[in-house]
């Protein structure tokens, strides 16, 4: 019979007591493997829509709200631009990229953006059925928003004044629903793709000079841009973001709520190295008699002292196991929860870099709180436990 | 099989030392240890099953030095050439009667030979119990099992510790034919320690423990 056979029946033996001590351990390792998870598929959904765009240009304001508006759409843009003006900015030989946005109104909250097919060339989004829009007033709608709102290709709608307000409808013209995009997993799923034109109210007789656009994203060709578009636009009511480093901020700001789940997670971790040494502690008060029959059996001390190394170890495996079982039935239940803004995905299951870390530490834990019980083990005196005196 | 020679303990630095009669058994043979309490009987027994260290004095099994053995090499040397019954019948609680009998074999160093336990145990009358649990069992089944245990594994002596002492007249006279039966079908040398007199008369080789040895 073997060490390891032998400690997983003990072990069994006392369902309460490893019980308490395997569930303590798996909600600390399924607490930080959960945070390890939604950390992933956060910073991999902030970097899919950052994706190679490296400055953002607009009006001037919070250089945040600015990216939060153009990149995620989901603040309010800073204010409008002149597209002559941004023109400069869009020519200059250090921009290797440059995608206009102008914002329009939205549909049922919606978003509905005036641009160019190079915008959703840059998120890689297909077209699943139709066509790209060609005129104005044409929107071909994203993935997220076709299942979101039920359109569907040659309906026509009318869009709602600003972007967070569905009661001021427009009626004095209708879009009509051209095309469909594929997922991307990009904020483009969530948005309307129409001409600029269309966003500029179709006065075709409108000067250059006068029409606006909310943003531009800019691809540099030369790492100095960064450098050199800020003082270019020092005395003009345009800035330029970068969206790399706003969402640094951004992400080190969320860092302070993390970190606190981050606290309680390792507090359930010692909370579960105490319970194991505990458990052990407990079971060998019990079994000392046990033990020392195993002596007298043939065991010498160290196999004993392995036999109690595997016991917290199998509390240790059981818990690990059911831990990372528990963080991904909490990510599949938190992503059906979102399921609007965050489109679940088999992938996210699979194990982040951090969690091979937690696994080791968690099992240094268990190794940890057995080998103290187990040194315990080699100091038993087997004729005075067997001998009820002398 | 079992020599011990000059042994002598003490259990504190300014308590009484407890000196032995020498012992002798070889296979085959039987020996009963005789002695009231406070003989020291079961200081004897341990010092014999090497569960503690004599001060002077060797124990030697098969001629081989046996008490100077280290504490692990001496675990090792008794779970394989020793059997033995204790006074109170101790088992590893999460195992069935099988495996508590399988994991004497496996820490004497043999493979786990269910056949053969099955067999040891149905001729104990046991064979209802193979599966279950030790403490589901009866005291004088919970001791069948124990001797059992101390002959699974084909030991070359059999210790017995008190085997006799909580049992009426009958069921003394069960357990010691048991006790031989068992240790003649092993092969084994049987060593009993008691304060039971009623052995007295069914063992003619005997050794007696008496109060107060030698106080040097």
């Amino acid at each position: 019979m073997k060490s390891a056979h032998l400690a997983r029946r003990n072990v069994m033996d006392r369902p309460l007591e490893s019980g308490l001590s395997i569930l303590l351990l798996a909600f600390g390792v399924g607490i930080i493997s959960l945070m390890l998870l939604m950390q992933r598929s956060l910073t991999e959904d902030l970097d899919r829509n950052i994706k190679d765009i490296d400055l953002v240009l607009g009006a001037k304001g919070s250089p945040l709200q600015l990216i939060l508006a153009n990149v995620y759409h989901v603040d309010v843009p800073t204010g409008n631009i002149p597209l002559a003006e941004a023109r400069k900015v869009m020519r200059h030989p250090y921009i290797a990229e440059a995608i206009p946005l102008a914002y329009g109104d939205n549909y049922e909250l919606f978003r509905i953006v005036g641009t160019e097919p190079s915008y959703h060339e840059h998120y890689g989004a297909g077209i699943a059925e139709g066509r790209l829009y060609e005129a104005p007033f044409e929107v071909t709608v994203g993935a997220g928003v076709a299942e979101a709102t039920g359109l569907s290709i040659g309906d026509t709608f009318y869009s709602a004044h600003g972007l967070t307000d569905g009661t001021d409808v427009h009626r004095d013209r209708a879009y009509t629903v051209v095309g469909i995009f594929g997922y991307t997993g990009a904020v483009i799923d969530q948005l309307l793709l129409t001409p600029i034109e269309s966003v500029w109210g179709v006065h075709e007789d409108v000067e250059d000079a006068d029409e606006e656009i909310t943003a531009v994203l800019l691809k540099k060709k030369n790492p100095l841009a960064i450098l050199t578009l800020p003082n270019l636009l020092r005395d003009t009511p345009m800035q330029v973001a970068l969206p790399a480093i706003e969402m640094n901020r951004l992400t080190q700001q969320f860092g302070i709520g993390l970190s606190t789940l981050r606290a309680v997670a390792l507090l359930i971790m010692g909370l579960s190295f105490v319970s194991v040494f505990i458990a052990l502690f407990a079971s060998l008060r019990d079994r000392r008699y046990e033990l020392a029959l195993m002596r007298t059996m043939g065991a010498p001390p160290r196999r004993l002292f392995t036999l109690v190394l595997f016991e917290g170890l199998w509390m240790t495996v059981a818990g690990i196991v059911i831990g990372l079982g528990l963080s991904r039935i909490g990510v599949v239940v938190l992503a059906g929860a979102l399921a609007d803004r965050f489109h679940y995905d088999v992938a996210q299951l699979a194990p982040v870099s951090g969690e091979w870390l937690l696994v080791a530490a968690a099992l240094g834990v268990g190794i940890l709180a057995a080998a103290l019980p187990a040194r315990s083990a080699l100091r038993i005196d087997i004729s005075n436990t067997l001998g009820q005196g002398r | 099989m079992l020599r011990t020679q000059g042994l002598r303990y003490r259990y504190a630095e300014s308590g009484p030392e407890l000196a032995f009669p020498d012992l002798r058994v070889d296979r085959g043979n039987e020996l009963l240890l005789l002695g009231a309490s406070g003989t020291g009987k079961t200081t004897l027994l341990h010092l014999v099953a090497g569960m503690r260290t004599p001060d002077f004095g060797a124990v030697t099994l098969d001629g081989k030095a046996f008490s100077a053995l280290s504490t692990a090499d001496r675990d090792i040397a008794r779970g394989r050439q020793m059997g033995i019954v204790f006074q109170t019948t101790h088992f590893v609680r999460s195992l069935t009667v099988t495996e508590n009998l399988a994991l004497a074999r496996t820490l004497a160093g043999l493979n786990p030979d269910t056949g053969r336990i099955e067999n040891l145990l149905t001729g104990l009358g046991l064979a209802h119990k193979l599966d279950a649990r030790v403490d589901e069992l009866s005291m004088g089944e919970q001791q069948r099992v124990s001797i059992a245990r101390a002959v699974v594994h084909g030991p070359g002596i059999i210790l017995a510790d008190e085997p006799t002492s909580a049992l009426d007249d009958a069921n003394t006279d069960a357990v010691l034919d048991l006790l031989r039966a068992q240790a003649e079908e092993a092969g084994a040398a049987l060593l009993i320690v008691t304060h039971d007199q009623r052995l007295k008369d069914r063992m003619a080789a005997r050794v007696e423990l008496t109060l107060n040895p030698t106080a040097s």
